[in-house]
């Protein structure tokens, strides 16, 4: 396709200008910050609507790198300054494009450092969009690594409770597996000479002189860590429980999928033998994933920690869908990776709200909101409900394509059995969100909390845009599948099953 | 015919009249900030000198002593670059002096003399002369403020490092006894023809080699020769430490390579057995230091440690020669290219610490805190070069780690590289701990920090060139690359 426009470049960099806009204005009002960051992720976002309507759907499109972008960046070492997406990474680049709006309006109301915070917010919206973007593998680690700093500093500083500790858990655990993956990518590059993600699919090597499987690991890994698949979770809980609003939108809604989005366009693409060969592994370590973190949210006391939690175990169904190994389940696992995004980002900023009219988050301290917050506790009841796949929202879209997918997989023997008791996942799911609003919301209304304010304007505008796109997804699968299924389908073609 | 080639050394001559021309200059002027001017003056000279010389072909000169070649050069650029930026750095810490400033420049300029010449060496006595013109002037400059602790840091650095000369000179004279030469070229033809059963049956050699390695590691600060390291490192004046981190280890690192490519990089078991020795020391190497940093709170210290684990990644890149010799030159371009990502990224650490620690007389890390208040630039500056130290992006930190280590898995390290990339995570842990006291506590005092134009200009051209270093760093390996080339066979 040839386009004079470089959208991805526009895209992925103008949450930086704005940065520097931001860190170059002299003496601004917290006012002139906040709307010079809406106005530039607004840009991005819609330019990245743009590219979402422009996509070739047709079918020669399958498998079709699209607006595609290479510039000679280190020759040494063969890497390009190459972008481009596909029906994989477009929904997740649409996805945090509109998070990087949102997130924009939940950081309203924050005054600590506002300039900082807000060069931060944007670095790492740049960030993200680079990873999903770069069809580079050195190109893809740098945007991957670039996530960190930002991570750090707003974890750390605009956090609460154990913000140090958690923010240096992350930063260590991260690095760690970022360690392994560019042990990986520089595994692959000796055995291949290239960095190109597409010349690199399909990697069929007789006997090299790295094992396949060795790469293959030292990639999942990293990615392992950042989805995160049980038992290397741990730091999720507590980034998530002592970073801003914000932040824990960003970081469940887009950082997570990183990971995703990483094993399939990697570990699964390039290594499709291995992925077979480890398949039930991973399908086990899956199902443990969605039960253990199922069962740990139910004994959540801290609202926050409970939807920490909880990503645990939605995550795990991306794992089971993207390990099943087959088209409708990997469709089914991108899906789940967007719809993940909007309701537990939603939920996050839902949490947000309660606590910033309450400065409450312990379950056994709140109690009968609903009469003093009648819009909150409506959308949090969406929310609560998309989590636990009613029918109608893109929770349960996404979650029944898996388990259709899964129940098929002919990858690993006795995976029927293996989706059935992914499925009890959602009776806990339903057991744990139930009780949670039940708890928050009704019961008699308390009096200390006579007078809490309901969500302002601005807060209705974020929440709402949140809800419209569960709605759409929810009604309208194919809004999405159509594009998935584009990049799908020749990864699985590469799985041969 | 030696007068002819005297253009070949225009860029040592020059820098020589000029070191000479300061400490004349000192006995007339009041002035003494014109002495700084002078000094950049003459490395400027010998800068242009340098460039003048990368496009004539490699000369041998003084009847073998000397090799000009592109690899010398581009040490030779490197290290006026980096005596430039310390002079700058130097400025107000020499104006506190009330005696012996021209002294001081002139010693500066003289050490980047020998350490020009070291990179040139091709004869065992030039490397030999050439390391102790250096190294002297260092132990002066170490000892220079005269305190109890620099006069022990500059004692300790003279005794330590004239016992490894003396290891050195020792290890050099088994080789010219076994081999009867002293140029790198006709050791190589002597050696190339052993094999290992007559390396073993004499030892004598083995020992000389050996012998070589500690001289030689000492002044890479590799583990075990790394003792003198911290208490050097925090007792010396803090540009001098930013000098001695970077230029004297930049210049350890070319000998090394020179000698042990050329003169034992045949036969192929002899240069897989020194890789071999190599990466196994730079394992332990950035290892303990990495390790070691983490308990440090004096800052400088710290930071010395740091250097012993980067010394470390720099040796994966020998490793790599070693163990690529006569196949292509990615463990040398690695090498070099990281050593010019560190050299500015150390630096700008320095140059910030510098120029806080001029208003807070203190190196205590815990004296940092809350400093992104006091001093957001130089807080934001040190923190970017913490960062590139780390190896994240968007600095040459990043770039530097996945070019040597790419080298080193090409050619079967790749367990030295996932040792290697854990131990930036561990590198982590205490680059980040400086970068959270500044950034997150409160304060001791609301006194800003002011800094002097010329700190503030080198902190920007180091600062300048990690960013550069890390988003578009095509051109520089491809300097590097083109100064690797001359040990293609």
């Amino acid at each position: 396709m040839d386009l004079d426009f470089s959208y991805l470049t526009a895209i992925i960099f103008l949450p930086i200008v704005g940065m520097i806009v931001i860190a170059l204005l002299r003496d601004p009002q917290p006012k002139t910050i906040r709307l010079t960051a809406l106005a530039f992720t607004l840009a991005s976002f819609a330019l990245s609507i743009a590219v979402f309507c422009l996509f070739d759907r047709s079918g020669g499109a399958v498998g079709q790198m699209q607006f595609e972008e290479k510039l000679s960046w280190i020759p040494a070492i063969n890497a390009f300054y190459h972008l481009g997406v596909d029906g994989l990474s477009l929904p997740m680049v649409v996805l945090m494009t509109f998070l990087g709006v949102l997130t924009v309006l939940v950081s309203w109301k924050i005054e600590l450092r506002l300039r900082e915070y807000f060069i931060w917010l944007l670095l790492l919206e740049t960030s993200i969009l680079g990873v999903f973007c770069s069809l580079d593998l050195i190109l893809f680690f740098l945007f991957w690594e670039l996530e960190l700093i930002p991570m750090y500093f707003l974890i750390s500083i605009w956090g609460s409770g154990r913000k140090e500790y958690a923010a240096n858990k992350y930063l260590i655990y991260t690095l760690v597996g970022s360690a392994m993956m560019l042990a990986g990518i520089l595994s692959i590059y000796f055995i291949t000479g290239s960095l190109s993600m597409m010349e690199l699919a399909g990697l069929a090597l007789a006997a090299p002189a790295i094992p396949l499987t060795a790469m293959f690991f030292l990639l999942l890994t990293g990615f392992a860590i950042k989805l995160p698949v049980f038992p290397l979770h741990t730091w999720l809980p507590d980034a998530h429980t002592n970073a801003p609003t914000a932040v824990s939108v960003i970081l469940a809604g887009a950082l997570l999928k990183m990971g995703g989005y990483g094993m399939i366009r990697l570990c699964v693409t390039i290594f499709p033998e291995v992925a077979l060969r480890y398949a039930p592994l991973l399908v086990v370590l899956a199902v443990v994933g969605v039960l253990y973190g199922a069962a740990v949210t139910l004994r959540q006391k801290d609202l926050k920690r409970l939807i920490a939690y909880s990503s645990v175990s939605h995550m795990g169904y991306v794992l089971l869908g993207i390990f099943a190994l087959n088209q409708i389940s990997v469709t089914g696992a991108t899906l789940q990776m967007f719809s993940h995004g909007i309701i537990t980002g939603l939920l996050f900023a839902m949490v947000g709200l309660v606590y910033d009219k309450t400065h409450e988050r312990n379950l056994d301290n709140l109690g009968g909101l609903a009469r003093q917050m009648p819009v909150i506790v409506v959308v949090f009841s969406i929310a609560g409900l998309a989590s636990l796949c009613l029918p109608g929202t893109s929770g349960f879209a996404a979650e029944f394509i898996i388990f259709i997918g899964s129940f098929s997989s002919v990858a690993v023997s006795g995976m029927q059995v293996y989706t059935l008791l992914g499925v009890l996942g959602i009776v806990l799911t339903a057991g744990y969100i139930l009780w949670m609003l039940q708890q928050v919301f009704y019961g008699e209304p308390l009096e200390k909390f006579d007078g809490v304010p309901d969500a302002d304007s601005i807060e209705k505008v974020c929440i709402f845009s949140f809800v419209g796109a569960i709605m759409l997804v929810g009604l309208y699968p194919a809004v999405l599948t159509d594009v998935i299924r584009l990049g799908v389908e020749p990864i699985i073609g590469l799985v041969g099953l | 015919m030696i007068v002819s080639e005297l253009h070949l050394l225009t860029p040592e001559l020059s820098l020589l009249g000029f070191a000479l021309a300061v400490i004349l200059l000192d006995l007339f002027i009041k002035q003494k900030k014109v002495l700084a001017g002078v000094s950049i003056a003459g490395l400027l000279v010998s800068a242009g000198c340098t460039l003048a010389l990368w496009g004539t072909p490699t000369a041998d000169v003084f009847y073998g002593m000397l090799s000009v070649d592109r690899f010398a050069l581009f040490f030779k650029f490197l290290f006026l670059a980096v005596a430039v930026l310390v002079i700058l750095a130097s400025q107000d810490y020499v104006s506190k002096f009330e005696r012996f400033q021209g002294e001081y420049y002139a010693l500066v300029l003289i050490s980047a003399v020998g350490m020009m010449l070291l990179t040139a060496a091709a004869d065992l006595i030039a490397v030999y002369v050439a390391l102790e013109l250096s190294s002297i002037s260092l132990y002066i400059l170490a000892s220079f403020l005269k305190d109890q602790k620099s006069t022990e840091a500059g004692l300790k650095y003279l005794l330590l490092g004239a016992v490894a000369s003396a290891v050195l000179l020792y290890g050099m004279a088994l080789v010219f006894g076994l081999t009867g030469h002293t140029c790198l070229i006709c050791i190589a033809d002597v050696v190339q023809g052993m094999t290992i059963t007559g390396l073993l049956g004499s030892p004598a050699l083995l020992m000389g080699i050996i012998l070589l390695v500690a001289g030689f590691g000492f002044k890479i600060a590799c583990v075990p020769f790394q003792m003198w390291v911290p208490d050097v490192y925090e007792g010396a004046p803090t540009p001098i430490t930013a000098y001695l981190s970077v230029a004297s280890k930049a210049a350890g690192f070319a000998i090394i390579l020179r000698v042990f490519f050329v003169a034992f990089g045949a036969p192929e078991w002899l240069s897989l057995g020194w890789g071999m020795l190599l990466a196994i020391l730079s394992a332990v190497t950035m290892t303990v230091g990495n390790v070691v940093a983490i308990v440090q709170s004096n800052i400088k210290r710290m930071l010395g440690y740091s250097s012993i684990a980067q010394a470390g990644y720099l040796m994966v890149g020998l490793a790599t020669v070693g163990m690529a010799v006569g196949a292509d030159e990615v463990g040398q371009s690695g090498l070099l290219f990281f050593l010019m990502c560190y050299s500015v990224t150390n630096l700008g650490a320095f140059i910030a610490i510098i120029a806080i620690s001029n208003k807070i007389n203190s190196d205590e890390i815990d004296d940092y805190t809350g400093m992104g208040k006091r001093a957001p630039l130089l807080a934001l500056a040190l923190t970017f070069c913490l960062v590139s130290l780390t190896g994240l992006p968007p600095t040459a930190g990043l770039i530097a780690k996945i070019y040597i280590f790419s080298g080193a898995v090409s050619h079967g390290l790749l367990w030295l590289v996932i040792i290697a990339v854990i131990n930036s995570c561990i590198s982590a842990f205490y680059y980040f701990r400086v970068v959270k006291v500044m950034w997150l506590g409160a304060p001791a005092s609301e006194e800003k920090v002011p800094s002097s134009t010329a700190l503030r200009t080198a902190l920007s051209l180091c600062c300048l060139f990690v960013l550069l270093l890390g988003v578009v760093p095509g051109s520089f390996v491809g300097i590097a690359e083109a100064a690797a080339r001359i040990f293609g066979s």
